[in-house]
């Protein structure tokens, strides 16, 4: 067996595809924090249950209407999505005229709940979801084995989130938002429609979460709490990448979870603490993030 | 962070410093009488909660920052407490003593670290550096990871108050506390915290005037987190116990949440918070997960409806009623 500074080939790059799975989902979850936080000034804390709930639905529409994955991939990010909308528009929007950390307490409040009642009817042991059939076994690339989930959801992760960037940065509909971004009652004044802009963006980036949500359920098991830890660690990469770019996100979300597989194969000890450490370290070097803009 | 317009951050003691007086006294007169109705050890849990509540609230009371981390400094003050006491056999001041100055210490450099960012970001990296010390608490081996550390002995205060009587340890705890409000209404009435909310008003004004806005923060950042480290201190030489419950992120949004409830910016609030949510927490036990529900309910109703807190609102309708 091959070894590169000591440690067997196989382990590293089983490592580094996890890491790359992990740093996927950071992007994802990273992406949809930073387009709700450019146009609402809204940390989402919603976001971790959110994820969860996309999980969920997968799983419910699997269980007991028998559809598949790939429905479940297109459904379950409208169904939340629409969520998002009501506590956007019943909710959130009440809160706008005041300081921004109100947003923070109530989506902490919200995500709470809804954790709560799932754990209650769910309990806190995962429920597996059968990966579908076309991605049984695995690409054998010579020098390791990939199965082909794991690669689906690579490549998956990154059209979604290259398609955001374009959308965003390089449409008219994207113009918009970004100068929304800038000024919403200037836009506003151009006869635009902010709040329903705003009530849109909450839902498309809510619906980005329970699409990694979706993509999650085969992987990891279908939990209730499966959101609220990843959701800590996700606000360590928004720190990191700042919330200026959107390309930034998408990179610091990859990067990041690329580096967090290597510490497990290198110094196992500190796998989880890695990600907060490289937050430490930015602050002192650049406290605006390493894309990010001073506000 | 607290609404500026509302009556209880304009006079945060409520009306006058005669209410006020009133209030504390009434506050202190329940507090010395309790315990003969109200089982001991449960009003030590709020004493201790209070406190922290207390400590979390000079921050984002009077501050405005807030910090989304504070469990790492009430977890790390039980467990560095717990250990001086049971493992080097330190008598129970000491071993409260130096939880303290460990939490304050970490408040030092965590502060250092989160100052350099304001508002949503702010409470991100607090978050963020109290999950650190979670996984760090879970992993070294002085805390015994999951199990905790247990059977803390209690031991003797000077070496003259035997702490194991029950009665004994309600006043040393009620005293602790005491000492600790008084510390920090001092501190919020000093020029120090007349600066403090300057800053929170506004920064670049008070930077302008030629403060260190960073300093002043940072200070009352530590002041914050080495009270919080006494609150777990003690809770841990209490209930002989420190464990990662402490730690965790959940404790941390309790204590957001006895605040929020009680009234942010309010020097009674917190304790009335804390009072309310213990109290609950107590009763609820039966219902499991009900009780994140309901904190959760009350967390969205304190936001949309009710912002000014319990203190607050009473304050304002005392405010209004006698305009």
């Amino acid at each position: 067996m091959t070894e590169i500074f000591g440690v067997p080939t196989q382990a590293l790059f089983g490592q580094l595809l996890i890491g790359l799975i992990n740093g996927a989902f950071y992007a994802m979850l990273s992406l949809g924090l930073a387009v709700i936080f450019g146009l609402l000034n809204i940390i989402n804390f919603t976001h971790g249950a959110l994820y969860m709930m996309g999980a969920f639905c997968a799983w419910f529409l699997l269980q007991y209407l028998g559809v598949g994955y790939w429905w479940a991939l297109l459904i379950a990010p409208l169904a939340v999505g629409a969520i998002g909308v009501v506590i956007e528009r019943t909710m959130l929007a009440r809160l706008y005229q005041l300081d921004h950390l109100y947003g923070l307490l109530l989506t902490f409040g919200l995500a709470l709940i809804i954790q709560g009642v799932f754990t209650n009817y769910f309990g806190s042991s995962g429920l597996p979801y059968q990966l579908p059939q076309e991605f049984s076994g695995a690409f054998n690339l010579g020098f390791m084995f990939l199965p082909k989930y794991r690669a689906w959801v690579i490549v998956a992760s990154l059209i979604i989130c290259l398609s955001t960037w374009y959308v965003i940065e390089r449409t008219k509909l994207g113009s918009y938002l970004r100068a929304a971004t800038e000024n919403a009652a200037l836009v506003q004044a151009f006869g635009i429609n902010v709040p329903r802009m705003i009530t849109l963006t909450y839902g498309f980036g809510v619906a980005l979460a329970a699409f990694a949500g979706v993509m999650a359920a085969p992987i990891y098991q279908v939990n209730p709490q499966m959101g609220a830890n990843l959701i800590i660690v996700v606000f360590a990469v928004v720190v990191i990448g700042g919330m200026g770019s959107i390309l930034g996100s998408i990179i610091t979300g990859f990067g990041l979870g690329v580096i967090e597989g290597l510490t497990k194969v290198f110094y196992p000890e500190a796998s989880n603490t890695v990600i907060f450490i490289i937050m430490a370290i930015v602050l002192l070097i650049k406290p605006a993030g390493l894309f990010g803009r001073a506000r | 962070m607290a609404d500026p317009t509302s009556p209880a951050v304009r006079a945060p003691f409520g009306e006058t410093e005669r209410t006020t007086a009133i209030a504390f006294a009434v506050m202190l007169v329940l507090f010395v009488v309790a315990p003969v109705v109200v089982y001991p050890v449960f009003l030590m849990n709020v004493l201790c909660m209070a406190l922290f509540a207390c400590a979390f609230n000079l921050l984002i009371g009077f501050g405005g920052l807030l910090s989304f981390g504070h469990a790492m400094f009430l977890g790390m003050g039980g467990f560095v407490s717990a250990h001086a006491a049971r493992i080097w056999g330190m008598p129970p001041e000491a071993a409260i003593a130096l939880g303290t100055a460990a939490s304050a210490v970490l408040g030092l450099f965590t502060g250092l670290l989160a100052i350099r960012r304001q508002g949503i970001y702010f409470a991100m990296i607090t978050l963020a550096l109290a999950q650190m010390v979670y996984f760090f608490c879970l992993q070294a081996p002085f805390t015994h990871g999951e199990d905790g550390i247990q059977s803390v002995p209690r031991g003797k205060l000077f070496a003259v108050l035997d702490l194991n009587n029950i009665w004994v340890l309600y006043y040393v705890v009620l005293a602790i506390f005491l000492g600790a409000f008084l510390l920090i209404y001092r501190t919020v009435h000093s020029p120090f915290g007349q600066v403090l909310k300057a800053i929170r008003e506004n920064e670049p004004r008070a930077i302008s005037l030629g403060y260190d806005a960073d300093r002043y923060k940072l200070l009352a950042f530590v002041l914050s987190a080495a009270l919080s480290g006494l609150a777990g201190a003690t809770k841990a030489i209490v209930f002989q116990l420190a464990s990662l419950t402490d730690v965790h992120w959940t404790m941390s949004g309790e204590v957001v949440l006895m605040t929020l409830l009680g009234g942010m910016g309010t020097i009674f609030g917190p304790v009335v918070g804390a009072l309310v949510i213990v109290g609950l927490q107590n009763y609820l036990a039966a219902f499991g997960q009900w009780v994140t529900v309901i904190t959760g309910v009350i967390f969205v109703v304190c936001v949309l409806a009710f912002r000014r807190g319990i203190v607050g609102e009473l304050a304002a309708w005392w405010a209004k009623r006698r305009a």
